[in-house]
């Protein structure tokens, strides 16, 4: 478990320390430490359930009874904190306190269905654990137990043993003070005293899974695991999470080559003990839909081929073109898009790269070039949780990066000033406390402008952080105004993309325009630099093309050949292009883990691997490497780079080292960029598009992200798909249960949502079941659509 | 020191029909405290409840003046003044009389102790199963702030107060303060980690004071007559008076006013004795909480040391007499079945303690059970006691020791005969009426 | 049924009575009684709206307290102490009468819906044991047949007269009341009766009293 601020790790030269004596052993820590903590410094494990150090003490269970010097009564340890020169004395050594603890336990079976060898939690199970510790042998109980119906769904996904609830309250506290979710609840009273939500309403938070890991007994469980495997039958590893930038420390179990669950690994740094429900139970994909061998185009059809006949086909045809791209999704390790960032320059000499298979804008590649790529860490999310104001722009972190909503409620909790630039005043930045400055969409660079003089002052504050969401692309002219209002202010600028591989990717160049480490391509020292560590002569060096501007070049066919590598065409804005550039493209290499609308339009296929079948880094929004192993150690499927080095060995050029270990050493060889930065951008505001509703959008945590596919339970806890409006826009419509929004694409037709939401902006999700905007409408965040009351 | 008689003060003129109106309590020299109080500085009047001795009324006994001087003052905080009008305690019968007979001496209590302890803002909190005294509460809050004693500059002192009399929804756990606190702030009502204790952080987490109704309610005596006067009353360690509510086997049960000291032999007396002549088998000085005495005590004063001496606790100072018709274990299971079905499930101790004992008592009062479970409920009562989150545990874990001590006999019965059959339960009501099961 | 937008305001109204809106919960949950005759989904989402919690925290809340029910409680609520003491001077015999009268058990209704029957805990009235609460007034020294007759006259809908209140309305009135307690009927009933003022008489009779003793005397 995370060892808290209270345990001792956040000692400054102030913090007055006591000393305290337990069992026998003294220990000199911070004075307010409680004394559960105390214990757990020495060695000594006092039993406990309700205790968590991440959550405030309720001193419930009992459990954690000691005998303490001088007091009639023994103590809860999870509560009491230490004073200097107490005398603590623990089961053991003080009978006081074995028995108390023997008594508690002894209550604590009373009504505890003993059901342990059909329980999931059976192997691993505090109370099974303890019970064992510190419980007596038999039970005196002779009397009916308390039993319930079992189980019961909380939610789609969360199923409840009330028979086997201790009452120790952990989930219904993470629900409130974490996640700031409360729709769990202790409800009736006494022996009766039970977990559970309105009658109405589900338990769907996007932090839900967090209950099972931490529910010291099998009460809560989840639809996906349950019954699936016993613990101890589970090989764990601990990896990073592959879904967003967030970073978390995740520990994948696994059995006969299959992933069975997910659990959230302790990393006081990053994700503290917690992850969201997306990163846990969303893993399905791992398996489903995988390319399995190479497949080459012939006749018009995909067929399989063996590795050499497909790397020499994909070299010939790669070698035919006289112009080249590479489209690298931002899912990649640092070191696949390192290896694709070498590949481009070296193997095909093209500037010709981007990862941003998503909004993207010229004015945003200034951005990262300038203010992000290669950059030192310095916004951490220890420093939000101290930071006296933080504002959020183009950025819904409970959805688009829940980790960091989960630091920044905490940070709130502690005072910290959350506000965010939108249209909309989310369910998050109620849960963070925080205040909206609104904006219409496109209009949230402006807004940054006319901020209060109270906003201007807490960003001007030591430690105020403005945070940019990836969102930022799509709003013309906002990069530019977010770096001057770091400037005015000297609040630090933290980018906060949404996919786990594009910090990475940025990092290790595979942007047009950048070299690793946050090199210009245009600064002849860095290039020249980069040129001698990959052992060539020289590098291109124009700034290649990228974003739209790519696409629009490859249907135009000025770029012949191209190098997709884990592209999902429907997350460009304008899929339709997306498509219509991979098909017009005289030659694709794909390489791809699942067979998707890039793989049908291929001319080659090569199969890679999941994060489960390599190892890698992820660099998370802080810029912090967040290393992983490989899960399988016998997978025989390869990583984008060991693919990227046998076709450039195809082609005769040479590449450098294709092994993770390798390529770590390369990029750690090179280091980050210490000269001149690139030019930051210097867009004037965009205008704001006329019309009566403008969309606001992003993605929802769960929505229909190929990620997420196979995952029925965790489909079903998504928000509901509406379309929010404000009070003022509802009366305009008429009020209609239903509202048809039309874009020049075509309609969708959703419930119509009352929120807190700037007049005349409709706020839709971006890939929800029933509500793809870019699909089905045709318009992207800041465009106009059409609404009326539907039928 | 006066430690016998009856002394009428609270209840003095109980027999004014209009006593419950404004004008009837100033009659009888309602509110001259107030505006007594008024003129004197707040920690004056704090120094003057310190000296009194006044201790509170509800059960636990602590000095109100020491409670009222744990509030921090000049903190910039908001104070509150709650009062625990949730009176719950099996036997307890003297607040929920004092709110229907006399609610203004309530509220001038009020009025005076958030004066001293600097609260803008009061709140009485009434259980919700008594809606006419709700009624007589609320009714007098009104006609005080018509009368300008509520509201903005009160008698031109420039104090200000508010006052919101509010219904509880039946939670004997409310009577424990900081449960009545959640409660009060629209929560469930249990009970809340100590410390901050309600002093520094009590309702929103400000400063709060919890007095129970009777002891506000001495409040404006004190100030009217002053400490000496309150301190002839009872004991050097127990001052003043009480409103004891007698009930059960007694030929006139009822409200007796006396002052601290007194004995329940005198108090028996006034009361007309066990009906029909009858014995004591039992009695509890202040509620079911406490543990019971037998006829062997009866000459003990009802003071807060005393009681202490005898191994029991003077409580709410309510005493409930049982004669020998009474199935003693038929009375401990009915109080456990109570204390069951009112702990607040928060810790394990009471919440799962309860359900045990309970069931194994039920047991008992049917003629089952074993000899041994006879111990068994000792250590099992024992595994309750300062171990439970709050006092609610310690009050479960109370009568079966306390009643085993003297009728161990009766519960060994219990393996063979029934309370039942050991006690015809007719026999314990007091009424003629043929039972009709 | 849903809650009416009267309902609402007076809720919103009860939320405007504190410091802190959420301290109206407890008040506003009688109020829902008031109009719902039980605490239903409609009314746990309204008091969730209203004061911007969740309902799951309004259910947390309503499922805590006795007084709250999940179930129609009818046109009156019946409660018959069978605490300790109550319950061993009579409580248990008016119970048992009552439920055969009824023909209901512990907190169930009669077939017809009109009374609720429940063993209620202490009612801080153990003087005037054995109690009986008809919509929560007093109905003090009850016996198995007073207890019968009380309630086969508010089935013939005769006038009933608490001991220390009012006369019998309904439950419904009771919780409304609860919410909003300044109902008008403060002035109806005896709230003082020979019990309350047997020390008081006795006292008098035998010329004791406090007033002899001198005040402000050391």
């Amino acid at each position: 478990m995370t060892i808290t601020s209270n345990a001792g790790s956040d000692l400054s030269p102030q913090t007055e320390m006591v000393t305290v004596v337990v069992d026998g052993v003294a220990i000199e820590i911070p004075k307010g430490t409680l004394v559960i903590r105390a214990a757990e410094l020495l060695g000594i494990e006092i039993p406990r359930f309700c205790d968590h150090p991440l959550l405030e003490p309720v001193a419930a269970c009992r459990m954690c009874l000691v005998d303490i010097e001088g007091v009639p009564k023994p103590q809860p340890a999870c509560a009491q904190v230490v004073s200097d020169g107490m005398q603590v004395r623990t089961q053991l050594t003080s009978p006081i306190a074995r028995e108390a603890q023997e008594g508690v336990m002894e209550f604590l079976l009373l009504n505890h269905p003993l059901d342990c060898p059909v329980c999931d939690k059976g192997g691993e199970c505090p109370l099974q654990n303890q019970a064992m510790s510190a419980g007596r042998p038999d039970s005196r109980f002779e009397e009916e137990k308390r039993t319930f119906p079992k189980p019961i769904n909380v939610s789609a996904q969360i199923l409840l043993d009330r028979e086997r609830c201790v009452s120790c309250a952990r989930c219904t506290r993470f629900a409130e003070q974490i996640a700031g979710d409360p729709m769990l609840e202790l409800l009736e009273r006494g022996s009766m005293q039970q977990v559970g939500t309105a009658a109405d309403q589900p338990f769907d938070s996007y932090f839900s899974g967090n209950t099972v890991q931490i529910c010291p007994v099998g009460a809560l469980t989840s639809a996906a695991y349950r019954f699936r495997s016993r613990p101890f039958d589970l090989v764990s590893v601990p990896t990073t999470c592959e879904h967003c930038a967030s970073g978390c420390s995740l520990r994948t179990d696994h059995r006969r080559g299959t992933v069975t669950r997910r659990l959230a690994w302790d990393e006081p740094a990053v994700n503290e003990e917690w992850n969201c429900d997306k990163g846990r139970f969303a893993f399905t994909y791992l398996e489903r839909g995988r390319v399995a061998t190479p497949l080459i185009r012939e006749d018009g059809e995909l067929r399989v081929a063996s590795w050499p006949e497909a790397l020499d086909f994909a070299a010939r045809g790669l070698a035919a073109a006289t112009s080249h791209g590479v489209l690298v999704g931002g899912r990649s390790t640092i070191e696949d898009s390192y290896a694709y960032a070498r590949f481009a320059r070296v193997a095909l000499q093209t500037d010709n790269i981007d990862f941003r298979v998503r909004d993207s804008s010229d004015e945003e590649a200034q951005f990262l070039r300038a203010a992000v790529a290669g950059t030192a860490v310095r916004t951490t999310y220890e420093s939000l949780e101290k930071a006296p104001a933080v504002l959020l722009i183009a950025f819904e972190p409970e959805d688009e990066s829940p980790i960091v909503f989960l630091r920044l409620r905490k940070a709130a909790r502690g005072g910290t000033r959350i506000y965010s630039v939108g249209a909309l005043a989310t369910r998050g930045l109620a849960k963070m406390m925080g205040t909206l400055i609104p904006a219409r969409p496109g209009a949230e660079g402006s807004a940054l402008a006319g901020l209060t003089e109270q906003v201007r002052a807490d960003l001007s504050t030591r430690g105020a952080v403005i945070m940019v969401g990836e969102r930022i692309a799509g709003v013309e002219g906002g990069a530019t105004a977010v770096l001057e209002l770091a400037r005015t202010t000297g609040a630090a600028v933290t980018w906060v993309p949404r996919r786990a591989g594009e910090r990475g990717a940025l990092d290790a160049g595979a942007l047009a325009g950048l070299l690793p480490g946050g090199r210009p391509l245009t600064d002849a020292v860095a290039r020249g630099a980069v040129a001698a560590a990959w052992g060539v002569d020289s590098l291109p060096a124009t700034v290649g093309l990228a974003g739209t501007t790519m696409l629009q070049a490859i249907k135009a066919g000025d770029i012949g050949a191209i190098i997709t590598a884990g592209v999902e065409l429907a997350d460009f804005p304008d899929p339709a292009l997306g498509h219509d550039a991979i098909e017009a493209a005289a030659f694709v290499v794909a390489l791809e883990n699942h067979h998707s609308a890039i793989t049908e339009l291929a001319d080659v296929v090569f199969p890679v691997a999941v994060v489960t079948e390599k190892s890698g880094t992820f660099m998370n929004w802080e810029g912090r490497p967040r290393p992983f192993a490989q899960t399988f150690k016998d997978a025989l499927v390869m990583s984008d780079a060991v693919v990227l080095g046998m076709l450039a060995r195809a082609m005769d050029v040479p590449i450098g080292a294709s092994d993770v270990s390798g390529i770590r050493k390369e990029l750690g060889a090179l280091g980050a960029w210490a000269g001149e930065r690139a030019e930051q951008p210097n867009t004037p505001p965009g205008r704001v598009v006329d019309g009566d509703y403008l969309v606001s959008s992003w993605r929802a945590l769960i929505d229909n992200g190929v990620m997420q596919e196979g995952e029925p339970y965790l489909a079903a806890t998504a928000p509901a798909v509406t379309a929010k409006v404000s009070p003022a826009t509802a009366n305009a419509l008429g009020k209609p249960e239903q509202v048809t929004v039309t874009g020049p694409l075509g309609s969708i037709t959703l419930p119509l949502q009352i929120g807190d939401v700037v007049d005349g902006v409709v706020c839709l999700p971006l890939n929800s079941p029933g509500c793809a905007i870019y699909r089905d409408l045709g318009v992207r965040a800041g465009e106009a659509v059409a609404m009326g009351g539907a039928v | 020191m006066i430690t016998s008689g009856l002394t009428p003060i609270i209840t003095e003129h109980w027999d004014k029909p209009d006593l419950y109106t404004i004008e009837g309590y100033r009659r009888v020299g309602g509110y001259r405290a107030l505006a007594a109080a008024l003129r004197l500085d707040p920690d004056a009047i704090i120094g003057q409840i310190k000296d009194s001795g006044l201790r509170g009324r509800g059960g636990a006994g602590f000095p109100t003046g020491m409670k009222w001087g744990f509030v921090p003052q000049n903190d910039g905080k908001p104070h509150y003044l709650v009062v625990n009008a949730d009176e719950s305690e099996p036997g307890a019968c003297k607040d929920i009389p004092i709110m229907l007979a006399n609610p203004h001496a309530l509220v001038e209590g009020v009025i005076i102790a958030s004066y001293a302890i600097r609260a803008s803002h009061a709140f009485i909190y009434i259980r919700g199963e008594v809606p006419h005294a709700i009624r007589k509460v609320a009714n007098a809050v009104e006609q005080a702030r018509a009368a300008g004693f509520i509201g903005e500059n009160i008698l031109g002192s420039g104090f200000a107060l508010d006052v919101v009399v509010h219904s509880g929804a039946g939670a004997y756990i409310c009577g424990e303060e900081t449960a009545l606190l959640d409660s009060l702030e629209g929560y469930r009502g249990q009970p809340r980690l100590k410390p901050p204790f309600p002093a520094v952080a009590g309702l929103y987490a400000s400063p709060t004071v919890i007095n129970n109704v009777e002891t506000i309610v001495n409040i404006p005596y004190i100030m009217d007559r002053g400490v000496a006067w309150f301190r002839q009353f009872g004991t050097e360690k127990s001052p003043g008076f009480k409103v004891f509510s007698i009930s059960g086997h007694v030929v006139r049960p009822g409200i007796y006013e006396a002052p601290l000291g007194i004995t329940m032999n005198e108090l028996l007396d006034y009361a007309g004795g066990i009906r029909g002549g009858g014995r004591v088998k039992f009695w509890l000085p202040g509620g079911s909480s406490v543990p019971m005495l037998t006829a062997d005590h009866l000459d003990t004063p009802m003071t807060y040391e005393d009681m202490a001496a005898a191994g029991t606790m003077l409580g709410t100072g309510t005493p409930m007499l049982f004669d020998e018709t009474v199935s003693v274990v038929k009375a401990v299971t009915r109080w456990l079945e109570f204390y069951k079905h009112e702990s607040c499930g928060k810790c394990t101790p009471c919440r799962e303690g309860t359900y045990w004992i309970t069931g194994v008592l039920e047991k008992f009062e049917h003629g089952h059970g074993s000899p041994a479970e006879v111990d068994t409920l000792v250590n099992l009562c024992s595994q309750i006691a300062g171990r439970s989150f709050c006092a609610l545990g310690d009050a479960a874990a109370t009568p079966y020791p306390a009643a085993l001590k003297y009728f161990r006999q009766e519960f060994e019965a219990a393996m063979t005969l029934s309370a039942d059959e050991q006690f015809n339960p007719v026999a314990s009501y007091v009424f003629a009426e043929a039972a009709t099961r | 049924m849903t809650i009416s937008e009267i309902t609402r305001n007076q809720m919103r109204e009860l939320a405007a009575r504190y410091p802190k809106s959420r301290s109206a919960l407890l008040p506003m949950l009688h109020l829902v009684q008031s109009v719902e005759d039980e605490v239903t989904t409609d009314g746990i989402n309204a008091c969730a709206e209203v004061l911007g919690i969740t309902s799951a925290e309004v259910t947390a809340v309503a499922s805590f307290y006795t007084m709250y029910k999940r179930k129609p409680v009818g046109k009156h609520h019946i409660g018959v102490c069978t605490n300790t003491l109550c319950g061993l001077l009579g409580g248990d015999a008016v119970f048992s009468a009552l439920s055969e009268r009824l023909g209901a058990k512990n907190n169930e209704s009669s077939a017809d819906g009109e009374f609720w029957l429940e063993r209620i805990e202490c009612q801080a009235a153990c003087t005037h044991a054995p109690v009986m609460t008809v919509d929560w007034e007093f109905m003090d020294d009850v016996t198995p047949a007073g207890a019968v007759e009380v309630v086969d006259r508010l089935a013939r809908g005769e006038r009933v007269q608490s001991t220390r209140g009012p006369v019998i309305r309904d439950f419904r009135a009771t919780e409304h009341t609860l919410a909003y307690p300044l109902d008008g009927l403060v002035n109806e009933g005896e709230a003082v009766d020979a019990k309350m003022l047997v020390g008081l008489r006795l006292a008098k009779e035998r010329g004791m009293s406090a007033a002899s003793v001198p005040a402000g005397e050391a």
